[in-house]
């Protein structure tokens, strides 16, 4: 039986960077054959869903910047993520420390004494601090009890959802906006520049441009980083080398959840100028980011790709659902096609298989 | 002579090149069906891949294999136990919060629908009983003994249908007394017309058990001999190139200072039951303290409880004079403490990164490796190569991933780790685990030489002879109670072994 198989297989404990990145094209690929077939069960050709999603994505200026703003929270998001994953946290909760980044914001703009020319960075500061916040109860929780991080770092994410709902419906529900569920809007000292009249708010762009950098020399070239690569990979052996891992579950968190918190500064201060529902400020950017950081195989340089990718999926799929009137969860599907793929492909790059020799 | 029968297996020049090293190198010997062959050979001679090649996990450059006369393509490990090889690894491959059953199910294709664990068990404790091999089939790995891993690791190849099977290092984990049931095991299959290939570093087992032995040095073949017709002697110079001295040259004594001192400590091992009990002993300068005892007697936890992986329950541990009970790992490390664990893998290195990273494991923090938070990696480069050359570590290059090594590569890694911190107190266990006889020679004269140097040593390792060239002085554990301590010139061997089956020192 298999003797006939025309393949050989064999381990390949440490995949090089090419057979990474080939297994993760080969995946992509096949997320993308998997969503033809929803395209064709919804009735539409696969290859015009695909020349749509392209022109929506890279089709003109317009198109490229409105990708290119999807992918800065994914950015943003996506290189804190791939610290916490370094070190084996499952932080799931992106999304939430991202709220809490839009909540910080919004009480910097709208309730805090801070006079308005110190308004833009202050909100990046408190935005950082209360997504480091926000993560620091799961990493305490497993760091100290041993509590799952998937479940805790989850569930914190439906309180934060829950906590913006409360205000924007409560306390900070704003009194110019005839009653709907919106904050009352930023003052202008408070609102990010973007580029042209385009909605890339060019300043969080550049922020998470240098986190990407700062964190991988963080990770390859510095002692704390040393220890989270140490420890994310032989817990035991990081015990052995008298490494802290709460320390460092702590460190790792606060940087994650605080790079999250800055995604969400960008969103609310370069897009929105309002905290309003939870869905509308994030459209999932903290799920996503997931994905964006599994894509750069935990490489936060590489998110910059991932990130501009998913950004194109973002607008690609905005404009499928204007041209082609296909349902707005058709970008949830791509995703989560692409991250089925991913997963299901990671056990490949540990293997090499060859058409077998005569 | 020359009415033998077709050989079980027969090597044909099988080359296994890795991307920097011909692991094996135009390879060929036959092994007699119903015996048991060893195969010989310094750390990474290429013994372990070549089994690897042939149980399929990895496919040869060029070369034949022919089982039974037969010319055989083995493309995978599926492919080898239909053919009726099995192979039990260098570093066990169950899943530990399983049953022994379960691990044995798994991959199998042919149980049955319905309670599959019933009919596994009924089949289990027949072949059990018949080679010798109990272990209980419900308990769950992680609870099982070394020994018992193996017994399981043996009966899911039998299970398989194994008639060839494969063993890699299979008593560097055992004790002298489940060493002994191992063997009774083999022969037990031997009798039964069952092949055994054994790789092992140890002299005495490759004469006791072997009936032929090959000596591969540097992937290739020296020779393939019958043991009844060779001696220890001429097997290590065979395989290392030069003579191997045995007995080691050593200066007496000095002592000076106290280094260590422990006062009457307690500790738990992680079942919860005592491990170490009220135990109190010093070790000083230039003085090697050798523990004595059959593995899972405290030694593991004794080690650990000294360097801050275990908490003491009661009792004091005393450090270059400074008490140090319960003090974290770094602040004893900081002591200048070096210590060589028991489970490599697990506790010594960091598999998935360079030799770089896994050399400056220990000191990372310190100059001239890190600059405030910045690490340098030119220094750190520096440093690993000095330590590959100087003990002798076969790897491609500093930026290999360490589990990219043979095993006894890892350790000579971890012990120059170790040694070269300038320490001054050295915890060893069983520090020659898995190295050939010249690398163990090299170690215990390293040793020595730190002894001489005015380090304080604490030996822990359950092989008798080296405890007893190496020792100034030898203390021996039992249930984690001390037996007794001797000077080294008081000792007799039989004396030891009394000890460790339980005699205290008073009674002997
Ligand atoms: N997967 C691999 N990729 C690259 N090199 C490898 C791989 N496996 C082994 N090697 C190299 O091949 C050589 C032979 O290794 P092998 O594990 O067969 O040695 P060994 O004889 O079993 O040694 P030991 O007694 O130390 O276990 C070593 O130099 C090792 O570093
Ligand atoms: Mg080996």
């Amino acid at each position: 039986m298999k003797e006939y198989l025309p393949f050989e297989i064999s381990e390949r404990p440490n995949p090089s960077g090419w057979v990474i990145i080939t297994v993760s094209l080969l995946a992509l690929l096949s997320a993308f054959i998997a969503a033809s077939f929803v395209f064709w069960a919804y009735g539409t050709n696969p290859i015009s869903a695909y020349t749509a999603l392209f022109d929506g994505a890279f089709g003109g200026v317009y198109e490229l910047l409105e990708t290119i703003r999807r992918a800065i929270p994914l950015l943003l998001a996506g290189v804190g993520l791939v610290i916490a994953f370094k070190a084996q946290f499952w932080n799931i909760g992106a999304e939430g420390q991202l709220l809490l980044g839009t909540i910080a914001a919004t009480w910097v703009a709208l309730f805090s004494p801070v006079p308005e020319p110190l308004m833009v960075p202050a909100m990046f500061f408190f935005g950082f601090l209360a997504g480091s916040l926000w993560a620091l109860v799961p990493a305490v929780l497993k760091s100290k009890l041993g509590i799952n991080d998937v479940i805790t770092t989850l569930m914190m994410n439906y309180i934060a959802i829950n906590l913006v709902l409360f205000l924007v419906q409560g306390p900070w529900k704003g009194e110019k906006q005839w009653g709907f569920p919106y904050s009352d809007n930023f003052p202008d000292g408070a609102q990010l520049g973007t580029i042209g009249s385009s909605n890339v708010h060019w300043l969080t762009l550049v922020i998470g441009l240098v986190a990407a950098l700062l964190i991988y020399i963080l990770i390859n070239r510095t002692t704390p980083g040393y220890e989270i690569r140490v420890l994310g990979s032989n817990p035991s052996a990081g015990r052995f080398a008298g490494m802290s891992y709460v320390k460092t579950s702590i460190m790792v968190m606060f940087i994650s959840g605080g790079m999250a918190g800055m995604a969400g500064v960008g969103e609310i201060a370069g897009v929105h100028h309002m905290l309003r529902n939870p869905s509308e400020l994030s459209l999932g950017y903290g799920y996503t980011a997931i994905i964006v950081a599994w894509l750069a195989r935990k490489n936060p340089l590489a998110v910059i790709l991932t990130a501009f990718f998913f950004g194109a999926i973002f607008s690609g799929g905005d404009a499928l659902k204007v041209s082609l009137g296909l349902p707005f969860q058709i970008t949830d599907v791509f995703n989560g096609l692409i991250l089925f793929f991913l997963i299901g492909s990671e056990i490949l790059m540990n293997y090499k298989i060859e058409w077998r020799r005569s | 002579m020359n009415q033998k029968t077709t050989p079980i297996i027969r090597f044909d020049s099988i080359v296994k090149r890795f991307p920097d090293v011909v692991a094996n190198d135009e390879v060929s010997f036959s092994v007699e069906e119903g015996t048991v062959h060893s195969l010989l050979g310094e750390n990474g001679a290429g013994k372990t891949t070549l089994m690897k090649v042939l149980y399929g996990l990895y496919q040869k450059n060029s070369g034949t294999i022919y089982l039974k006369g037969e010319k055989t393509d083995i493309v995978s490990p599926m492919k080898a136990i239909e053919l009726g090889i099995g192979m039990v690894h260098q570093h066990f491959k169950l899943v530990s919060n399983h049953t022994v059953i379960e691990n044995i199910a798994l991959g199998l294709t042919d149980v049955s629908m319905t309670r599959p664990t019933r009919q596994i068990e009924r089949k289990l404790i027949e072949l059990a009983g018949k080679y010798g091999l109990d272990v209980e089939p419900r308990a769950k790995i992680w609870q099982l003994s070394a020994g018992e891993k193996q017994r399981a690791e043996i009966l899911r190849a039998l299970y398989r249908g194994a008639e060839i099977l494969i063993l890699d290092e299979p008593t560097s984990v055992l004790t002298p007394g489940e060493t002994e049931r191992l063997f009774n095991v083999l022969e037990e299959m031997v009798t039964g017309g069952k092949t055994v290939i054994f790789i092992t570093h140890k002299l005495d087992e490759v004469m006791k058990i072997s009936d032929q032995v090959t000596v591969l040095r540097e992937g290739r073949v020296i020779d393939t001999l019958a043991t009844a017709s060779t001696n220890k002697r001429e097997l290590s110079k065979k395989m290392v190139g030069r003579e191997v001295l045995f007995d080691l040259e050593r200066d007496p004594c000095n002592r000076g200072e106290d280094v260590l001192e422990v006062e009457g400590l307690t500790t738990y091992n992680d079942k919860g039951v005592i491990a170490v009990n009220d135990l109190s002993f010093t070790v000083c300068e230039g003085e090697i303290l050798g523990v004595a005892g059959v593995a899972g007697n405290g030694q593991r936890e004794l080690s650990e409880v000294l360097t801050g992986l275990r908490g003491a329950t009661s009792g004091k541990v005393v450090i270059n004079g400074k008490d140090l009970t319960n003090a974290t790992p770094r602040r004893i490390a900081d002591e200048r403490v070096a210590h060589v664990p028991e489970d490599r893998i697990k506790q010594g290195i960091v598999g998935e990164l360079t030799l770089n990273d896994n050399a400056i494991l220990k000191s990372y923090r310190k100059r001239p490796f890190s600059r405030g938070i910045f690490l340098d990696y030119k220094k750190v480069r520096e440093w690993t190569e000095n330590l590959i050359e100087e003990f002798n570590v076969k790897a491609p290059g500093t930026d290999t991933p360490a589990n990219l090594l043979s095993g006894g590569n890892i350790q000579k890694l971890i012990l120059g780790r170790e040694v070269s911190s300038n320490p001054r107190l050295i915890i060893a266990s069983h520090p020659t685990y898995g190295l050939d006889v010249g690398s163990a020679e090299q170690i215990r004269n390293l040793l020595l030489k730190q002894r001489e140097d005015g380090v304080a040593v604490l030996l822990i390792s359950e092989n008798l002879t080296e405890i007893t060239s190496l020792s100034d002085r030898i203390a021996v554990l039992f249930e984690g109670n001390l037996m007794g301590m001797v000077e080294r010139d008081q000792a007799t061997r039989e004396e030891i072994g009394m000890m460790m089956a339980g005699t205290p020192l008073e009674q002997l």
